[in-house]
């Protein structure tokens, strides 16, 4: 099995850690060509803003969205929520918009509203799990067949849609995989 | 759920942001209109400041902290994180920085030092901070005092790349010391580097700095860019080589693309085209040492 993490910025060494921690094949993503035979696609975090403009700049965004049309499990954490929700509040920025979610950035506020907290996640098992938000965003509402996984404060922090898996939080920050483990399922099944 | 804490400015969430920006271009601003600029180019973070390094350079005088309502304006221009410069040691600045909701603190050498003893112990802040260094000690000490983000110092303002060269490769040849080294040896060496021993063996450990470290001063082309990239830099500060430059959108576009791309020589000399003159500068060999900024902090 062979990951792709596009690489164009943000925190790609946290993820790539994280998947080899589970034994898993990456690439580095930064042109076209590096989509070529990978089982499934990592959007690290990162600024949004600029990753979409770099996106475009280097033809990968229609790639990538034709890709996660056709089935390509794709898992976006910040950034990565932002670039793959259909609906972006306020902002006419450059996304992938494959998701039927409502997403508010830098939802929180500014830095020192960013945060850490155990919370539990019912889809990973009893033990909470160490959520870490960066001038994190959230997604307000979902539709169509998306489903939030983690509802906390009535805002949705970790989401899926068939093939797409999606949170506000960095699961690469932390030495916990079971957010990575789960995204590796649907690429299993 | 009731029982959850949410806990804010813990240095996990400071070095968080840090993490987040690898990889990336933070340039140096002194109104919304260029912050703007910045955003629009891809740059990951603008630094508000009054004054680029080399106007302070060329008009002399004593560099202080921005006006509040400077930063308040490049805050309400842009949504990407922005940053703002208090002198060395000025505690209050740096507070009323953090008031203002700042996204990282820069604890600079280019502002006039406002203590010539003691930097900031920024471990008691809730926004997190990043120090130029020199070397690993310099930038150890820095860490120890609770720093999210370390930057060569390099030499701002002058558009010469050699000193922001001279101080990573210092800091990779310390790192790879510490990494060689037995364990017995370490002690030797944090007194050596007069870097905190914990600190040491966490390079040891990880075998590079424990928090993100990008390139600063005197960088002034994309290819001046890659090439802190390719020595091992997270990412680049672009401070007067933007908006000194003939073009600026243009080349502040190129330099964003030049570290995405670092390894990719043939896409760094297609956006080197046709920029206009890069900034002026100034040598930095041909400079007294009274002249240079990276010798204030210590």
């Amino acid at each position: 099995m062979k990951i792709g993490i596009l690489a164009l910025q943000g925190a790609v060494r946290e993820h790539r850690n994280a998947l080899h921690k589970l034994g898993v094949e990456t690439v580095d993503v930064l042109n076209p060509e590096d989509l070529e035979g990978i089982d499934g696609l990592v959007l690290p975090g990162g600024e949004s803003t600029t990753m979409g403009k770099l996106l475009v700049r280097y033809k990968l965004l229609e790639p990538i969205a034709e890709l996660g049309r056709k089935g390509l499990p794709i898992f976006g954490t910040c950034t990565g929520l932002i670039l793959l929700s259909k609906n972006i509040n306020g902002s006419d920025q450059y996304r992938i918009g494959l998701m039927d979610t409502f997403v508010e950035r830098n939802a929180y506020g500014r830095q020192l509203a960013s945060f850490e907290a155990d919370i539990p996640i019912p889809a990973l098992g009893d033990e909470p799990f160490h959520t870490v938000f960066i001038r994190a965003p959230y997604i307000d509402k979902v539709e169509g067949t998306a489903k939030a996984l983690l509802t906390y404060e009535g805002k949705i922090l970790l989401a899926e849609q068939d093939n797409l898996l999606v949170s506000a939080f960095h699961p690469e920050l932390t030495d916990d995989t079971r957010i990575h483990a789960y995204f590796l399922n649907k690429i299993k099944k | 759920m009731t029982d959850i804490k949410k806990e804010t400015g813990t240095f996990k969430v400071k070095t968080g942001l840090a993490e987040m920006l690898k990889g990336g271009v933070i340039m140096d601003v002194v109104n919304p209109e260029q912050a703007k600029i910045a955003e629009e180019a891809g740059a990951v973070a603008v630094m508000a400041l009054e004054r680029v390094p080399s106007d302070i350079r060329a008009q002399g005088g004593v560099a202080r902290m921005s006006d509040p309502e400077m930063i308040i304006g490049i805050q309400n221009a842009v949504s990407i994180p922005v940053m703002a410069k208090a002198r060395i040691g000025h505690i209050v600045e740096a507070r009323l920085l953090e008031a203002l909701d700042v996204d990282f603190i820069d604890e600079s050498e280019v502002l006039t030092p406002a203590d010539d003893v003691y930097h900031i112990l920024k471990s008691e802040y809730k926004v997190p901070f990043v120090c130029g260094a020199r070397n690993l000690g310099e930038a150890l000490r820095r860490i120890g005092e609770g720093a999210a983000m370390i930057r060569t110092k390099g030499e701002a303002g002058t558009g010469d790349v050699v000193e922001a060269v001279r101080h990573i490769r210092q800091v990779n040849e310390d790192i790879q010391r510490v990494v060689s080294a037995s364990p017995m040896e370490l002690m030797t060496i944090a007194k050596d580097l007069g870097a905190p021993y914990e600190l040491i063996l966490k390079v040891k450990e990880l075998g590079r700095l424990p928090v993100v470290n990008f390139a600063a001063g005197g960088i002034a082309t994309p290819a001046d860019a890659a090439l802190m990239m390719v020595l091992g830099c997270d990412g680049v500060f672009v401070g007067s080589g933007i908006f000194k430059s003939d073009n600026p959108a243009k080349r502040a576009k190129a330099i964003v693309e030049a570290v995405a791309h670092y390894k990719d020589a043939k896409l760094i000399a297609e956006v080197s085209k046709g920029l206009g003159d890069a900034m002026r500068g100034q040598s930095v060999a041909q400079m007294d040492d009274k002249d240079k900024l990276a010798g204030r902090g210590w």
